[in-house]
């Protein structure tokens, strides 16, 4: 079968961000970019599909701007086997991103579609959902067990208090959660046969996509700053600023 | 303007995050109607008719929604919340999974985590795990919105006297089928709510050790958490674990114990009222968000700490 992964650049996680002076955004100039991690989870997923034997082919797609050909080449490092980036400037949002990948998906017919379950940057957590809504598919959100048998997806999801166990008919929509797999590193072998590989380009209006945002970023803004406090010297004094100062105890 | 409330129970309960979510509500302002969806809800619905601000509770009693699967459950409510100019559900693992769903099927953007309501179509919302705050506008015309309950006080429980109404739709997509669950037990206050939140890192070396600190929070009648790395170290199960991307809490009081204070965790705690770290290196990060901070080993200031409260 065919496995579709999502990936999406973003800011390494390794980074600290700062927000623009002028309140606009935060600051990409010159910050490293990276692979978004929860995507990164998603493609070892599928390579270990592919591996068991169950995925023949994996297909990685972002949408985003030119330079998201480095995850795609990323991506195609790990073990997928062609790209497509389907490029704009544009900063996509979610139902966007959601209504190409379905036109990704109605062309490629893949089985499987494996997302991660958020972007660092936006944090919407939105994607997987929509995609899944538009296709009519089930969907495993934050999987952190996937078992594919018999024509059915059973994912495990990590839910508010526990773990729940769901079984999916193919094809069917995977958001990954952080404890899905650990993610392998490329070879450096596979980084040089990854550049060989296809990379298809298209547009947003390739799939009849045209309005890419509906929600406007009227200003971005540090969060509120917690003073540090005092460090008390005993376990007496603390107790006794809980009970008489802070009143919480 | 009318606001549809999707409301998070347990069949015979509502929990906590669902007050919160009725609270965002107030703030956008309209009439407000609550979405009791499951099987065998009535306690869950009569719950919801006495909350305050509460005009109507709609409850959809179907096995279709039983296990609020995401396909069947989004269906629904992308048809009841056609009427409506919000809908809104707690930014809980279950709304996280049905909403984007409803606003997809209604071609419109959803806005996750709210955390503060601007006007009727801008709201706050946290991005880069915290590090940054958005203020966004909606132009969509239903506005679909997943609430982060640490952000809103919680509406009064009781006051209401709201009309209770049966929904007969049932949608079930086919598409999925619930197979299990495991559930954590305890007798502890649930750490999204709970108003003390004792938490281990990997400071505290194993598992085993965190018998301390279930100690401690048995006395303080406090909710017990963990860092990602105690969890990923395999100390305690990850429904313990506090930060970007396991629970975010804002209780009272937050004992950090044997806790670094990587970025990822303070962004789930950093909105407590009150912060204590007890950390042996006095150069972690944690410190820096502390109120008060105490420089030592957490074996023997955790124990005397429980002795004088």
């Amino acid at each position: 079968m065919k496995a579709l992964v999502a990936v999406k650049r973003v800011v390494d996680y390794n980074v600290k961000v700062r927000v623009k002076a002028d309140k606009t955004g935060v600051e990409l100039a010159n910050v490293k970019m990276a692979l978004n991690p929860f995507d990164e989870i998603a493609v070892e997923e599928a390579v270990r599909l592919k591996e068991k034997g169950i995925v023949t082919e994996i297909i990685v797609a972002t949408v985003g701007p030119a330079t998201a050909q480095e995850q795609l080449r990323t991506a195609l490092a790990l073990g997928a086997d062609r790209a497509i980036l389907v490029q704009t400037d544009e900063d996509a949002q979610p139902l966007a991103i959601a209504k190409i990948l379905k036109g990704i998906v109605d062309a490629e017919k893949p089985d499987l579609i494996i997302l991660g379950k958020q972007a660092i940057d936006g944090d919407n957590n939105q994607t997987g959902q929509m995609l899944a809504a538009l296709g009519g598919f089930g969907q495993g959100t934050f999987a952190s067990i996937v078992k594919i048998e018999g024509g059915k997806a059973q994912v495990t999801r990590e839910i508010d208090g526990g773990l729940q166990t769901v079984e999916l008919t193919l094809p069917a929509v995977v958001t990954t959660d952080l404890r899905l797999n650990e993610p392998r590193y490329a070879s450096l072998p596979n980084i040089m046969k990854a550049k060989k590989k296809p990379l298809d380009t298209k547009t947003p209006g390739d799939f009849g996509v045209s309005a890419l945002t509906s929600v406007k970023t009227l200003k971005v803004e540090p969060p509120a700053e917690r003073k540090a406090g005092i460090v008390v010297k005993t376990v007496e004094e603390l107790v006794e600023k809980l009970k008489n100062e802070a009143k919480v105890i | 303007m009318s606001i549809l409330v999707y409301a998070e129970h347990d069949s015979v309960s509502l929990k906590g995050a669902t007050l919160n979510t009725i609270a965002a509500a107030k703030a956008i302002g309209g009439d407000i109607h609550v979405l009791v969806a499951g099987q065998g809800v009535q306690g869950a619905a009569d719950a919801a008719a006495k909350i305050e601000g509460v005009a109507k509770v709609l409850v959809a009693d179907n096995a279709a929604y039983a296990h609020q699967l995401a396909e069947n459950v989004s269906a629904l409510v992308a048809e009841l919340g056609k009427s409506y100019s919000h809908i809104l559900a707690p930014a809980t693992t279950n709304g996280k999974n049905f909403l984007p769903r409803v606003a997809a099927l209604l071609d419109v953007n959803q806005i996750s985590e709210i955390t503060k309501v601007v006007s009727p179509d801008t709201f706050e919302r946290p991005i880069y795990a915290g590090n940054a705050i958005a203020t966004v506008q909606s132009t969509d015309a239903i506005k679909v919105l997943t609430v982060r309950p640490t952000g809103f006080d919680a509406a009064a429980a009781t006051g209401g006297s709201a009309a209770v109404e049966a929904v007969a739709v049932a949608k079930d997509a086919g598409t999925s089928k619930f197979v299990g669950e495991e559930l954590a037990k305890s007798d502890r206050p649930e750490l999204a709510g709970a108003k003390i939140v004792v938490s281990g890192g990997r400071g505290m070396g194993n598992g085993d050790n965190f018998k301390i600190l279930y100690s401690l929070a048995d006395k303080l009648g406090a909710a017990v958490g963990a860092s990602r790395a105690a969890v990923d170290a395999g100390f305690v199960p990850n429904d313990m674990q506090v930060g970007q991307t396991g629970k975010v809490v804002a209780p009272q009081l937050y004992v950090a114990v044997g806790i670094s204070g990587a970025i990822q965790h303070l962004a789930g705690m950093k909105d407590s009222k009150v912060i204590v770290a007890i950390n042996k290196d006095a150069e972690a990060p944690i410190f820096s968000v502390a109120d008060y901070g105490i420089v030592g080993d957490l074996f023997d200031i955790v124990p005397q700490l429980e002795k004088l409260i």
